[in-house]
């Protein structure tokens, strides 16, 4: 069947949205042109899963194009245990991860290794004061860049979970088990992670951008 | 039980999400009740918390469905259907 017959279709006739397994079972009968439509409601999950591990906006985008395509050839063997989004920010991860290995030295992985298991410091930024910033300030592009440039500054484990269980709004097992670490391993991992982003971005968000240094 | 500030500093994360003992708890909230540094520092940390999950912090690149869709269209068109 032609894509463009069916780019529309992912409704039915009383417009109520296909179930995915349906969805699912009729891209395979021949129906192309839904698979975008069964993609679409996990761009955001992916997209952030990728550049969770590659930091790299236009890395990103590509994985997920590849990421997308690989789950296509790969439909058939989806058994619906999990949910489909579930499965491809899977296939996302490993993608980003190969990619991620491809292009890292091996000095640099074994410094990156070391700083994540090391005595690194976590202390947070010790403040005297802090007036709480509304999410108004997030339309300012120069908050969200703050945030944007502290999180490309974590260590990948720490922004991987921190982009799941913070941005993405995972719960701690959910977590766990996409990025295949335990639950405790989880919750060690985003108190370093929130830690380091709180000492990174609240001395440049405080109020009149006085900094102090830490105790 | 009284706990020192690193003592609070490493329970913050856990604190935020509600997942601590009740006994724990009481005693983290008696020592911010008192410490200054901690109270911001808890502050701040759930502020930074609550900006990061708001979509507007990290939003999809512009063209981005666009151009995953054309990739999917040019590419699924040529491919084999997916099978079983």
């Amino acid at each position: 069947m032609n894509y463009n017959e069916t780019q529309s279709s992912s409704a039915t006739m009383d417009s109520q949205p296909l179930a995915e397994a349906e969805m699912i079972s009729r891209i395979i009968a021949g129906e192309r042109g839904l698979f975008y439509d069964l993609i679409k409601p996990c761009e955001r999950a992916v997209f952030l899963t990728a550049y969770s591990v590659l930091k790299s906006e236009a890395d990103a985008e590509e994985v997920v194009q590849e990421a997308a395509l690989k789950a296509y050839k790969a439909l058939g063997s989806f058994r619906g245990e999990s949910k489909f989004s579930t499965w491809l920010v899977k296939i996302t991860l490993n993608e980003a991860r190969m990619r991620l290995r491809r292009s890292r030295s091996e000095s640099e992985i074994s410094l990156q290794e070391f700083m994540d298991d090391g005595d690194s410091d976590y202390t947070p930024a010790v403040l005297t004061d802090w007036r709480e910033i509304p999410s108004e300030a997030l339309d300012r592009k120069e908050v969200r860049e703050i945030l944007q440039k502290a999180l490309a500054e974590l260590p990948e484990k720490y922004r991987e979970v921190l982009i799941s269980r913070d941005v993405r709004e995972m719960n701690i097992a959910e977590t766990a088990q996409l990025l295949g670490i335990s639950e405790g391993m989880v919750k060690t991992r985003l108190f370093r992670a929130r830690l380091l982003m709180q000492k990174i971005v609240a001395p440049e968000l405080r109020p009149q951008g006085r900094k102090e240094t830490k105790g | 039980m009284v706990l020192d500030c690193e003592h609070v500093w490493r329970e913050i994360s856990n604190y935020i999400d509600g997942d601590l003992d009740p006994s724990v708890r009481a005693s983290i909230e008696k020592h911010l009740a008192h410490c200054r540094h901690c109270a911001a520092i808890l502050d701040s940390t759930h502020n930074i918390v609550y900006l990061i999950a708001d979509e507007r912090t990290f939003t999809l690149p512009i063209g981005f469905s666009e151009r995953l869709r054309a990739r999917l269209e040019s590419e699924i068109e040529k491919s084999e259907p997916a099978s079983r």
